[in-house]
């Protein structure tokens, strides 16, 4: 077969692979190995097929690439409309990377409703990737509405503690956040008569909508409330660590990895490519609380006495770093927002899955009840370290391009803003290393810990795949920017000063 | 003269005073309501002929093959458009859709009372002829533009639904349910007949179309004002709306559950469909705050009041009325963008509704013992397929894509921000937040609690399977594909705004 016939399909095959995969996991009997077996099979083969995208792209124009159009519901005139373009295609690609690891992650820590958690998982990739392709807003919001149901049944039937509440809370936050959205996605609706993405940015920098001046306002903050939540930014990030806390591994890997991408993809994508002018009336208060949660993150971090806790404090300090670059709407600044999120989907995506390994073998996250594990546990050590480096953002790993850009963007737009998200970097440095110091290094505190396992294969399996793209990310980046430097020239055009 | 002369007279009598026999298309036009009625009274006859300890399942069989045999002459009805007996009775787009909807919402009903009458040792042979007697009602308001014709109709509809409620007889709660909604309905009834001599007195007539032309020509006085704040709160009491809805816990409690989800869905969208008649299609004056201040509150006191429910079937209940006050919103806006919605609205709640009430009615077991919220902890890992079953519906109450209850919310909210109501709109957002939280705790209940050991866990028989399945299908059937069916109703709504009658080109897939 033509590789290049399956260009209009493709984004369908990538979206609805795993979704596909969910529903035959219905029909599998209750053998859990066979189940997990599936899970693993068709995850990979999503994350195959849709390495298309990045290797047949086209990276000189700026327009939707693999698009499909077709006509869903004539009223109202909602389209299945998909597209991708040098941000979205490493976001899917993401997504595909981390679910087969997500997978193998999850072989032995979960123990019973296995076939209902393999098949959560699936959909929940189904309706990220989804996100990330849809080019028709009503078809975003479906897939953005539909992420919420798998996440919070897999944080609140598989999660440990507090997992009810934690399940819950997730729920509301944003469910009431994305409320707003629909509301604004209607009144354009209602304005412009479609719901195309492509259609109402040209309606909009026509000026041909009636009202739009005096509405405008009121738009960018209901998305911007909805992708806020999501980010999560100061000061609506109080659910964040309460699921991460909660969540089993995989949850949060993907909650990280992923999910809190939708945030700043939506921020990207809709506050800033539709509403360029409020976006930049907006960015100084914007970047103000980026700021905070960059340097309040890393403060609450460095006091965690619970080692998911701190590394999803360091999330909300990452992602700090996203919206700042956004909003500087700088070309580096913007650069540098796509590939922390890249970096941290990486970065952080694997410390929740090394949490994870330890908490499988000791079933706490007390950063106390460890120390000294780098001696009965040396494998395990240093792909914890070369994970931390990458968080911290050592100059050939992937943390360093992506803060580095957002830093020199931020500087061009304000110098001392620049200033300050710079401290984040020290702070980040302080809490990840001293984690790692207490943890790993000195002699071994607990008995118990003396006789903890080293990685077995199916671990390294899952792990090797995390260092080698933050260590290739670091020395290459170029083959990651080279497709999100169009996209984002084009977008820091429409906004640019 | 002896008697058969006289009946041998009649029809040359007859001719003189100048009557005509209708023709026989005016038949057909009431044939769902023709076939309904007989399959009602085979019912009551068949009944005494059988053992009461097995009449179950035969009389359900029959009731059943009476509504799919009425849902199937909704066919002809719908091939014969117009007017009937004299402009009583009017076969339009909108009348079919009713119909139809109503007339599934039976079947589903019947299916899902199958074997739920024997496990509850409930007598099947009354109860399932004022089903059929109540459809009739049901079907006849909608197609009625008679407003006398209309208040008969929704007078069978009632006293059948009274009767209806009180079937758990052995249950103090029952009785209870069955008389507050006797004497609270009777009560409103009687607003709604006031409001129709009201009418009348202020246009002379008691005829829909009459009405719309002599409200349109003449400047309005008090009197139609009144008229329709009266009929107002007859039917606002019927579609269980806020500041009229608080008989609706104490009634959905105790009735027996299959009888609730009829309840919630048939009567209601009945009386929604008399509603869009009286205020939409007569362009009645002074309805507009009047439907805004009810929806508001409504949506609220329904949304508030189910918070704090441990009972699934009064948190059903407090969700009903939230639910009538979404739908509420979409009468509020324009009548050119709210009618269609609001049809949609009925169908999407109906198909998410009976089929939560489906799942209860089986879950609450003999006796209907096993109805609270701490009854479902652990259903998820007890019966998945129950489980899943019921999270789908909630899931379409709360408004979650892909399901028909979002396409529905969905709509509804489009048609109110389309014609400027930015206030309601925001009310129905906030209130659609503060919903998913209560939804959300039996889909918490059922998946993240321990499972319970002394709640008895059934396998689900064979008829509530077909008819949860059944709305399962059409729930997800309106969240895929809602295209068609809103099509349909766009197309019957825009004759109905207009006040014209076309033939009918398609069916609804409901």
């Amino acid at each position: 077969m033509n590789i290049a016939s399956l260009n209009p399909i493709i984004l369908s095959l990538v979206t609805f692979i795993p979704a596909i995969g969910g529903i035959l996991l219905l029909l599998i009997p209750r053998r859990d190995r066979d189940i997990k077996v599936f899970a693993f099979v068709i995850s990979l083969l999503a994350f195959v097929v849709s390495l298309h995208l990045p290797v047949h792209m086209h990276r000189d124009a700026t327009t939707f690439k693999f698009e499909i159009d077709k006509v869903w519901i004539t009223t109202p005139n909602i389209h299945y409309h998909m597209g991708i373009d040098g941000i979205s295609v490493w976001l899917v690609v993401l997504t595909t990377f981390l679910t087969p690891l997500c997978v193998l992650i999850s072989w032995n820590s979960i123990h019973e409703r296995v076939k209902e958690f393999f098949i959560l998982l699936l959909l929940l990739e189904t309706a990220l990737i989804g996100v990330f392709t849809s080019l028709d807003l009503f078809l975003f919001y479906f897939f953005w509405e539909a992420t919420l149901i798998p996440m919070a049944l897999l944080i609140g039937m598989y999660g440990h503690g507090r997992k009810v509440y934690a399940a819950v809370k997730y729920f509301l936050f944003t469910m009431i956040g994305s409320m707003f959205m629909l509301a604004a996605i209607l009144w354009l609706y209602a304005k412009t008569g479609s719901f195309d993405f492509v259609v109402i940015q040209s309606a909009i920098r026509g000026g041909s909508i009636p009202g739009f001046a005096s509405a405008a306002q009121w738009l960018f903050l209901g998305f911007f409330v909805a992708f806020a939540v999501k980010v999560p930014l100061f000061p609506l990030h109080t659910w964040l660590p309460d699921a991460h806390v909660e969540a089993p591994t995989a949850g949060s890997v993907l909650l990280a990895g992923v999910l809190l991408k939708m945030g700043t993809y939506g921020l990207l994508r809709f506050n800033v490519s539709l509403f360029p002018e409020q976006a930049r009336r907006n960015a100084p208060w914007i970047m103000v609380l980026a700021l905070i949660g960059i340097i309040y993150g890393a403060l609450v971090a460095l006091v965690q006495p619970n080692m998911k806790k701190l590394i999803a404090y360091s999330s909300v300090s990452h992602l700090g770093f996203v919206v700042l670059g956004i909003f500087s709407f700088t070309t580096a600044g913007l650069n540098g927002a796509v590939f922390v999120m890249l970096a941290h989907g990486v970065a952080t995506g694997g410390l929740f899955m090394l949490a994870g390994i330890l908490y499988e073998r000791r079933h706490t996250y007390e950063i106390s009840e460890f120390g000294g594990l780098a001696t009965p546990m040396p494998k395990y050590a240093t792909f914890f370290l070369v994970t931390v480096l990458a968080s911290v953002g050592l100059p050939l790993m992937n943390g360093f391009i992506g803060e580095f850009l957002v830093l020199s963007g931020a500087f061009q737009a304000r110098p001392i803003y620049g200033i300050l998200a710079a401290t984040g970097v020290i702070w980040s440095a302080g809490y990840l290393l001293w984690l790692y110091q207490r943890v790993f290094f000195g002699k071994v505190t607990h008995a118990v810990n003396n006789s903890l396992p080293d990685l077995n294969l199916r671990e390294k399996v899952a792990l090797v795949p995390i260092a080698v793209a933050a260590l290739v990310m670091g020395v290459a980046p170029l083959v990651w920017l080279a497709a999100i430097d169009p996209a984002v020239q084009a977008a820091a055009k429409v906004v640019g000063q | 003269m002896n008697l058969s002369a006289m009946i041998h007279l009649l029809p040359a009598q007859l001719a003189a005073t100048g009557f005509q026999a209708p023709p026989i298309e005016d038949y057909l036009r009431i044939l769902p309501e023709l076939v309904l009625s007989i399959f009602g009274m085979i019912v009551m006859v068949v009944d005494p002929l059988l053992d009461e300890d097995r009449h179950h399942k035969p009389l359900g069989a029959v009731a059943l093959i009476g509504a799919l045999a009425a849902l199937g002459s909704t066919l002809a009805m719908a091939h014969h458009p117009g007017t009937a007996f004299s402009g009583m009775v009017r076969v339009d787009g909108f009348a079919v859709f009713f119909h139809v909807l109503v007339i599934a919402i039976t079947a589903v009903v019947i299916l899902s009372s199958y074997e739920y009458m024997a496990v509850q040792r409930i007598r099947a042979g009354e109860y399932y002829g004022l089903i059929l007697f109540c459809t009739v009602g049901m079907c006849l308001m909608s197609s009625a533009v008679e407003l006398v014709l209309i208040f008969i109709a929704l007078e069978i509809s009632s006293i059948s639904t009274y009767v209806l409620a009180g079937f758990r007889r052995k249950d103090a709660a029952s009785s209870e349910s069955s008389l507050k909604y006797f004497l609270l309905g009777s009560f409103a009834t009687a607003f709604f007949l006031y409001g129709v001599a009201l009418m009348f007195g202020a246009t002379g007539s008691t005829n829909i179309t009459t009405i719309r032309e002599s409200l349109s020509a003449g400047r309005h006085d008090l009197l139609p004002y009144v008229a329709v704040a009266l009929m107002f709160i007859g039917l606002g009491f019927k579609v269980a709306s806020a500041p009229f809805h608080v008989w609706t816990p104490d009634v959905y409690e105790g009735a027996p559950a299959p009888i609730v989800g009829l309840m919630s869905t048939g009567p209601k969208a009945a009386a929604f469909a008399v509603l869009l008649r009286v205020l939409i299609e007569t362009k009645a004056p002074g309805w507009f705050w009047l439907i805004w201040i009810s929806a508001a509150l409504s949506m609220t006191l329904g949304n508030l009041g189910a918070l704090v429910q441990n009972n699934v079937k009064r948190l059903l209940a407090y969700s009903s009325i939230a639910h009538a006050g979404y739908l509420l919103a979409a009468f509020a806006a324009n009548r050119d963008f709210g009618t269609s919605p609001a049809m949609f609205y009925t169908a999407a709640y109906a198909a998410m509704n009976v089929g939560a009430f489906a799942v209860v009615s089986h879950f609450a077991n003999a006796g209907e013992k096993y109805v609270t919220l701490e009854d479902y902890a652990g259903l998820g890992r007890r019966s998945p397929v129950l489980a899943a079953t019921f999270t789908f519906f909630l899931m379409s109450l709360i408004g979650i894509p892909i399901t028909g209850g979002f396409f529905a919310k969905f709509y509804v909210l489009n048609a109110t921000l389309k014609s400027g109501l930015v206030g309601l709109a925001l009310i129905l957002v906030l209130n659609s937040a503060v919903g998913a939280y209560y939804y959300l705790r039996i889909i918490v209940m059922m998946y993240m609690r321990e499972p319970r050991a002394d709640v008895p866990v059934t396998a689900v028989p064979p008829a509530a399977a077909l008819a949860i399945a059944i709305c399962v299908i059409a729930t997800l059937y309106l969240g895929v594909f809602p295209g068609r069916v809103l099509n349909f109703t766009t197309q019957s709504a825009n004759q109905f705004v207009e006040g014209v009658v076309t033939p009918v080109t398609s069916m609804p897939a409901q």
